[in-house]
C-alpha cells in the first residue's frame, strides 16, 4: 500500500532524496512535453531559462529577489503544515502584511532607520498574523474548516485592499490607486547599495536586504519547529491531536499560534515588496506569490533547507521566465505557472505515486536474502 | 413602474451572473457529496472556457465548443480523480494544482494557437450561444407586470442559462430518486458501507468527479461562448470559489445551493447598480462591501453563527482498507 | 466433522494464508461448517479471526487457499462476489450510513434498478416479512444514526437477509450490546438457524460460545489450533487452547501494605463526546501502596473514567481528590495540571494517545513533560539532554533496539509500551493510572511490565489498573472493582475473587442474588 509511512527495510535516502527528485523530474518532464506541444525546443527553453536566471549579475539579483518572496510564503505554508493545517491564505495574509508595512513606512518614517525597520517587521507580522488569526480562531474554537475560511479571507483581503486604496489611502490628485512614495529614508537598502558600502560592485536589481531577513527566518523557523517546546507542541498537534491533548497540549492554542506565525511569515513578503522594491503601497503586489508558497513548501518537504532550494528554483523560474518571454514570444510567464502547477501536482497530490516503484528494488532484495 | 423595470433588470442580471455559479456549485455538489473535496472548480471552469472558445472559433459551432469545453473540464476532473481516488493524494493540494495548471495552460496554449496574448479571437455570433426568444415575447412585452417578466426575465436567455436552471431539479432527482444518487450520498458519508455492500468505491467516486467535470464544463463554456464572445486570461475570476462558497452556504443540497447562487448573483448585480449611488439615509455603500458579502456570509455560516454547515462525513479522507 | 447426510458443508476453507507486510495474519487455515448450524470462532485479540472472515467476505484476497460454498469452488475477490454467493456479514463496526433511513441502508447496493422507486417499494414489503419471520422489529423509516446500537445491529442483519444471505458472519457482535440486547440477538440467531441459515460467530467470550454454538474452532496467532463440538468441550478447555498455556503467569508479590488514600473519587459522572453519560455517580479510592484493578467488558465507561481522572475529559458531576486538590465540573484541570499534581497516566491506546508514532523515540519519551525545565533552556529545548534521558530509560526498561533517534512507530508493540511506562513511572508519580497495561504486548514484556507495576506499588505508590483481561486484573490487583454500564457494581478483594464471580458481575448480575435464586 502506498502511503506516507516509510516501509521498514527501505533506506531513508529513498524518501528524503530519491522520491522528491523523481517527483520533480516528472513535473519537468511533463513541462517539457507542454513546450514541445506548443512547438518549441525544450532544451533551448531550459538554456534560456538558466541563462536568464543566473547568466549575469542583474539576473542573479532578480532571481534572489523572487526567491525572497518564495522563502517567506513557503515557510508560512510549512509552519501551518507542521500543525496539520492547510493555509491557503498566504496570499491574503501577505497582502494585509504589506498593508502593515506600508502604513508603518508612511506614518512612522520619522523614526531612526533601525527602529523604523523593527516597526515595519513588527507591523508586517502583526497584520499578516492578524489576518491568519481569524480563520485560526474559527478553526480552533468553532471547527470552521481552515481551507475554506482562508480561501474566503484571500478574497476578503483583496476587496478590503481595493476599498482602502481607492477610497482611503490613495494620494489625492492621483488616478491610479497608490499611496505617495515613501520618504527615501524609509526604503530598505538594495543589495547593490549595501554591497557598494563594502566596496563590492553589483548590478542594479530589486534584490534588497529583506533577503537576509528571509534567511534569518529560515533559521528561526528551523529552531522553532524542532528545537523549542512550542514547536514540539505544533508538531504534536499536527501529528496526533489525541496524543497532544493527552500530553497537556491545547490544540486550540497551538493551532492559533501556528497560524499566527504562518500569517506573520507571509506578511514579511510585504517587507520585500513594499519597503524594499515598490516604496509605495499599491494593489496586487502579491501577484500569486502566496500560492507559489504552497508549491515551495510541498517541494521543500516543509524543511527550511528544502524550502530555500525550492524557493531558489521558483525564483530562477520566475526570473528566467521573464527573460524567456523576451526571447521566445510564445513562452510567457504563464509557462512558469504551468510548471508550478505540475510541481504541486507531482510533489504534492501525487507525492506517493512512484513510492512503490522506488521501494521495490530494496524489498525484492530483502526477500531474496530471506529466502 | 420605473422601479419595477429596474427590479426586472436586476433579476435578469442576477440570472446571468448566477448561471455559471449554479452549474459550478452543482458540479462541486456531485464531487463533495461523494467525499472528494473540490477546490479546483475554478480551474475546471477556466480550462473549459478556453477549450470551448478555441473549438467554437475553429469550427464556428457553439455546440462543438460546448463539447470541447466539457471534455477539457472532464479531463481535469479525471486528473483530480487520479490523484485523489487512485493515489489517495491530498485533495486540497490536487485542487490547487488543477487551478494553477489550468490558469497557465490556457494562456500558453492560447498564445501558441492564436497569438493574441493568451486570448482567443472574438467569436462571431454564429459561433456563440445567443439569446433564445420565446414565442410571443415581443407581443406581450407591453403588458404591465407579466409582460416584462415573460419577455425580459423568462425569454431571451441563451441555452446554457436554461440548462443551468434545469440542472437544479435534475441534480435533485438524480441525488434522491436514482440508484446512482443513493450510492453517491452513501459514499460521501460512509465509503466502508458502500464497499461492504459490494459496490466499488473507486468507480463510484470517479463517476462523481466526471459529473462534476461535466457541469463545470457547462459553466466554463457559458463564460466564453455564451456570456462573452472570447476567452480572456483568468476570465473565471474567482467564480469557482464563489460557487464553492455557495455550495457550503447551501449545505451541499441542490435547492438551497441554487438559492445561495441566486443570492450571490443578486448581490453582484446589485453591486454593479449601486456603484456611486447615494442611498437615502445610508449614504453610499462601498461596492467592495457588497462584493465581499458572499465570502463574509460563508465565513459566518462556517463559524456556526447562522445555522451549521455539516459536510459529508467522509469528505477529504481517502478511502483506505485498513488492516 | 464432515458433511452430514450427504449434504455438502455450507462453507469449506482449505489452506487459506494471508500476509500483511511482515505479519502472517493467517497461516494455512482450513475450516468446515455444516449447513444450518452456528459455528463459533474464538481466539485472543489479534489471533487472525477478523482477517479470516474478511477473506471469506472478499474484503481481502487470500495469498493462497481455496473457498468452497455448498460444495462448489467459489472465487471471492470482492464483497460483491460474497454477496452473490449468499454470504452476509455483520461487522464489528457497523457498515451503515448514519444519515440514511433504515430502508435506504437496506437497499443500498441492492436497489433493483437504476431508479429507486420500484426497488424501495419492494424492499418495504420484503422487510416487513423478514421482520415478522425473524423477530427483527425496527422502524424502517427511522434515521439510522439515531437508533441505539442494538437496533443498528438488527439493521445490519436485515441488510444481509434482504440480500438473500444463507450464510451470516457476525464479528464480535456482543461487544457493544447490553446483556438484554445480546440475549435478544441470540434468540434471533437461533431463529435463523431453524430456518436453515448458517451462522459464523466470531467472539472472544467463551460464555457466548457455550450458550449458542453447535461447533467451535479456536485460532491462535494466525493458525487454527482446534475444531471442537461445543457440547463435548468446556470453557476451560477452550480457554487453554486459546492462550496456548495452562495457567497464566502469576505475578510474585507480597501482600499490599496500603496507607492513606492517594486518589479519591466521589459521585463522579462523566459524559462521552456525544454527551451520553458513560460514568454514572461512582465513588472509590486508591490508597498509597495498593493496586486497584477495574474489571469490565470494554465500553462500560472505563475509558471515560480514565480520561476524566487524567484531566483529558471534563467531569460532569462529582469530584476527584488528589494531593489535596479537587477536580469538579467547575474546577477543571487539564492533563498538564494533573501531572503537576503527581499523577501519571499510561493510556489504553498507546498508538492513538500515548505516543507520537512519527516522532523520534526520544521525543515520544517526553510527551507530557516537554515543557519541563529539565529539558528546556529559556528558549531552546535541550535536545542532547532529551536524547540522553531517553537512552537511560531504554536501558532501564530493556527497550530494543535501544536507539533513541529511531522513529517511535518503528518499535514493536511491547517496546512502545515500555517507552510509555518508562516515561510515566520514572517521573516517580504518587498516583499511576494504567489502561490495558499489556494489550498487544508479547509474553516476555508482559511479565516485565507486571513486575514493574508491583515494584512501584511496593514503593508506596497508588496504582489504578483498567484492563479487559480478567486474569491480568486478578493477578495484578490487590482490590478489584467491577464496572458495568457506567457504574461500579461490585468490589472484591483479589484473594477472594473467582473468575465466575467477576464474570457475573461484569454481565451486570449480582453473584449473591444468583446464589440465592439457585439453591
Amino acid at each position: 500500500m502506498s502511503g506516507p509511512e516509510p516501509t521498514p527495510g527501505v533506506p531513508k535516502w529513498v524518501y528524503i532524496v530519491a522520491m522528491p527528485v523523481v517527483n520533480l523530474a516528472a513535473a519537468f518532464l511533463v513541462s517539457g512535453l507542454v513546450v514541445l506541444l506548443v512547438g518549441e525546443d525544450p532544451l533551448e527553453v531550459v538554456k534560456i531559462l538558466l541563462w536568464g536566471a543566473f547568466g549575469f549579475q542583474e539576473a542573479i539579483g532578480y532571481t534572489l529577489y523572487y526567491t525572497t518572496n518564495f522563502i517567506f510564503t513557503g515557510l508560512a505554508v510549512a509552519v501551518a503544515f507542521h500543525c496539520g493545517l492547510f493555509n491557503i491564505g498566504g496570499e491574503g495574509q501577505a497582502y494585509i502584511g504589506g498593508l502593515g508595512v506600508g502604513l508603518a513606512c508612511l506614518y512612522l518614517d520619522f523614526l531612526p532607520f533601525p527602529l523604523l525597520l523593527l516597526s515595519v517587521i513588527a507591523a508586517a507580522a502583526l497584520f499578516g498574523g492578524a489576518w491568519a488569526f481569524i480563520p485560526a480562531y474559527l478553526q480552533a474554537k468553532r471547527g470552521s474548516h481552515i481551507v475554506i475560511t482562508t480561501i474566503m479571507f484571500n478574497f476578503l483581503a483583496a476587496t478590503l485592499m481595493v476599498y482602502l486604496m481607492v477610497n482611503v489611502l490613495i494620494e489625492p490628485g492621483q488616478m491610479s490607486p497608490e499611496t505617495r512614495e515613501f520618504d527615501a529614508a524609509a526604503w530598505l537598502p538594495f543589495a547593490h547599495e549595501a554591497l557598494a558600502w563594502i566596496g563590492i560592485g553589483f548590478a542594479r536589481s530589486p534584490l534588497n536586504l529583506s533577503f537576509l531577513w528571509a534567511l534569518i527566518c529560515c533559521v528561526l523557523m528551523w529552531g522553532f519547529i524542532w528545537h523549542t517546546r512550542w514547536g514540539y507542541a505544533v508538531r504534536a498537534v499536527g501529528g496526533n491531536e489525541a496524543a497532544a491533548v493527552y500530553g497537556g497540549i491545547s490544540p486550540a492554542r497551538t493551532i492559533i499560534l501556528a497560524m499566527c506565525i504562518s500569517g506573520a511569515l507571509a506578511g514579511f513578503l510585504g517587507v520585500n515588496e513594499i519597503m524594499g522594491v515598490q516604496h509605495r503601497l499599491l494593489l496586487d503586489f502579491t501577484a500569486g506569490y502566496g500560492f507559489v508558497g504552497i508549491a515551495v513548501a510541498l517541494m521543500g518537504r516543509n524543511h527550511p533547507v528544502g524550502i530555500c532550494l525550492a524557493a531558489l528554483l521558483f525564483g530562477a523560474l520566475y526570473q528566467g521566465g521573464a527573460e524567456l518571454a523576451f526571447e521566445v514570444p510564445k513562452m510567457t510567464r504563464d509557462m512558469v505557472v504551468v510548471i508550478q502547477g505540475l510541481v504541486i501536482l507531482f510533489s504534492g497530490a501525487l507525492e506517493f505515486m512512484f513510492k512503490p516503484y522506488l521501494e521495490a528494488p530494496f524489498l525484492r532484495r530483502r526477500q531474496v536474502g530471506a529466502a | 413602474m420605473e422601479a419595477f423595470g429596474l427590479f426586472i433588470l436586476i433579476l435578469d442580471a442576477t440570472l446571468r451572473v448566477s448561471t455559471p455559479l449554479m452549474l459550478a456549485a452543482l458540479a462541486g455538489l456531485f464531487s463533495e457529496r461523494s467525499g472528494i473535496v473540490d477546490i479546483g472548480l475554478e480551474g475546471k471552469m477556466l480550462g473549459a472556457a478556453f477549450a470551448a472558445a478555441a473549438a467554437a472559433y475553429v469550427t464556428g459551432s457553439p455546440i462543438v465548443g460546448l463539447a470541447a469545453g466539457v471534455a477539457a473540464s472532464m479531463l481535469l476532473a479525471l486528473l483530480h480523480g487520479f490523484a485523489c481516488i487512485t493515489h489517495n493524494g491530498n485533495q486540497v493540494v490536487s485542487g490547487v494544482a488543477v487551478n494553477i495548471l489550468a490558469a497557465g495552460l490556457s494562456v500558453i496554449l492560447g498564445i501558441a494557437w492564436f497569438a493574441q496574448g493568451g486570448q482567443t479571437p472574438q467569436l462571431p455570433e454564429a459561433a456563440r450561444f445567443t439569446p433564445l426568444v420565446w414565442p410571443g415575447a415581443d407581443l406581450v412585452a407591453g403588458v404591465p407586470l407579466l409582460g416584462p417578466i415573460y419577455s425580459e426575465l423568462i425569454s431571451g436567455h441563451n441555452l446554457i442559462v436554461y440548462l443551468a436552471v434545469l440542472a437544479v431539479p435534475a441534480t435533485w432527482w438524480v441525488l434522491y430518486r436514482t440508484r446512482f444518487g443513493l450510492r453517491l450520498r452513501a459514499v460521501g458519508e460512509s465509503p466502508e458501507a458502500v464497499d461492504t455492500a459490494g459496490i466499488s468505491v473507486t468507480w463510484l467516486r470517479y463517476r462523481a468527479v466526471l459529473c462534476c467535470g461535466f457541469l463545470c464544463g457547462l459553466a466554463g463554456t457559458y463564460l466564453s461562448v455564451a456570456h462573452n464572445a472570447a476567452f480572456i486570461k483568468d476570465m473565471s475570476a474567482g467564480k469557482g470559489f464563489i460557487a464553492l462558497a455557495a455550495l457550503i452556504f447551501g449545505k451541499w443540497r441542490p435547492v438551497p445551493v441554487m438559492g445561495a447562487c441566486l443570492l450571490f448573483g443578486f448581490l453582484d448585480a446589485v453591486a454593479v447598480r449601486l456603484q456611486g449611488v447615494e442611498l437615502p439615509g445610508i449614504g453610499q455603500i462601498p461596492v467592495q462591501f457588497i462584493q465581499a458579502l458572499p465570502y463574509l456570509l460563508t465565513v459566518i455560516l462556517l463559524a456556526g453563527f447562522i445555522g451549521k454547515a455539516v459536510a459529508p462525513r467522509a469528505i477529504g479522507v481517502p478511502y483506505l482498507k485498513e488492516h | 466433522m464432515g458433511p452430514e447426510g450427504g449434504a455438502p458443508p455450507a462453507i469449506e476453507l482449505t489452506g487459506i494464508s494471508k500476509r500483511f507486510g511482515a505479519v502472517q495474519a493467517n497461516r494455512d487455515i482450513s475450516l468446515t461448517v455444516a449447513k444450518g448450524t452456528i459455528h463459533g470462532i474464538v481466539g485472543e485479540n489479534g489471533a487472525g479471526k477478523s482477517t479470516l472472515m474478511s477473506i471469506l467476505y472478499g474484503f481481502y484476497r487470500a495469498d493462497s487457499g481455496e473457498i468452497r460454498i455448498d460444495g462448489e469452488p467459489c472465487r471471492i475477490h470482492a464483497p460483491r462476489d460474497a454477496i452473490a454467493a449468499g454470504i452476509g456479514m455483520v461487522h464489528q463496526h457497523f457498515m451503515l450510513v448514519d444519515t440514511f433511513t433504515v430502508l435506504e441502508n437496506v437497499v443500498l447496493g441492492a436497489e433493483g434498478g437504476a431508479l429507486l422507486a420500484a426497488g424501495v417499494a419492494k424492499a418495504r414489503a420484503e422487510l416487513q416479512r423478514l421482520e415478522r419471520d425473524y423477530a427483527l422489529e425496527v422502524d424502517i423509516d427511522a434515521v439510522t444514526g439515531t437508533l441505539p446500537v442494538g437496533l443498528q445491529q438488527r439493521v445490519e442483519i436485515l441488510k444481509a437477509l434482504y440480500r438473500g444471505a444463507r450464510i451470516l458472519i457476525l464479528d464480535e457482535p456482543t461487544g457493544v450490546l447490553t446483556p438484554q440486547e445480546a440475549d435478544h440477538l441470540f434468540r434471533i440467531l437461533d431463529g435463523l438457524r431453524k430456518q436453515g441459515v448458517t451462522v459464523i460467530l466470531i467472539t472472544h467470550k467463551l460464555r457466548e460460545i457455550m450458550a449458542i454454538t453447535d461447533t467451535v474452532s479456536v485460532m491462535r496467532r494466525g493458525e487454527m489450533v482446534a475444531h471442537l463440538t461445543t457440547s463435548e468441550t468446556t470453557k476451560e478447555q477452550l480457554a487453554e487452547s486459546m492462550v496456548g498455556r495452562k495457567v497464566l503467569l502469576q505475578v510474585d508479590k507480597k501482600p499490599a501494605q496500603p496507607d492513606e488514600p492517594a486518589l479519591a473519587v466521589e459521585h463522579l459522572t462523566v459524559a462521552d463526546d456525544a454527551g451520553i453519560e458513560r460514568v454514572r455517580d461512582i465513588g472509590f479510592s486508591v490508597r498509597a501502596g495498593e493496586i486497584v484493578g477495574i474489571a469490565g467488558v470494554a465500553g462500560n465507561g472505563q475509558s471515560e473514567l480514565l480520561e476524566a481522572l487524567a484531566g483529558i475529559r471534563p467531569v460532569r458531576q462529582g469530584c476527584v481528590r488528589l494531593s489535596g486538590a479537587e477536580i469538579t465540573a467547575e474546577q477543571r484541570r487539564d492533563p498538564k495540571e494533573m501531572r503537576r499534581l503527581r499523577l501519571a497516566h499510561v493510556p489504553e491506546d498507546r498508538q492513538r494517545m500515548g505516543l507520537l508514532t512519527q516522532f523520534e523515540a526520544n521525543e515520544s519519551a517526553i510527551l507530557g513533560y516537554h515543557d519541563d525545565p529539565a529539558y528546556n533552556g529559556p528558549v531552546l529545548m535541550n535536545r542532547g539532554t532529551v536524547v540522553k534521558d531517553c537512552e537511560g530509560k531504554m536501558g532501564l526498561y530493556d527497550v530494543r533496539p535501544d536507539d533513541p533517534l529511531l522513529k517511535t512507530g518503528g518499535f514493536s508493540g511491547g517496546n512502545q509500551q515500555k517507552i510509555v511506562l518508562a516515561r510515566e513511572i520514572e517521573r516517580d508519580p504518587d498516583v499511576l493510572l494504567v489502561g490495558q497495561p499489556t494489550r498487544g504486548v508479547d509474553i516476555g514484556a508482559i511479565e516485565f511490565i507486571h513486575r514493574r507495576l508491583v515494584a512501584l506499588r511496593d514503593a508506596g505508590k497508588a496504582i489504578l489498573v483498567v484492563s479487559v483481561e480478567l486474569d491480568e486484573i486478578m493477578s495484578l490487583a490487590d482490590r478489584i472493582l467491577v464496572m458495568f454500564d457506567g457504574r461500579i457494581v461490585g468490589e472484591v478483594a483479589a484473594a477472594e475473587a473467582t473468575e465466575t464471580m467477576l464474570g457475573l458481575m461484569m454481565a451486570g448480575i449480582d453473584p449473591s442474588e444468583t446464589q440465592e435464586a439457585t439453591p
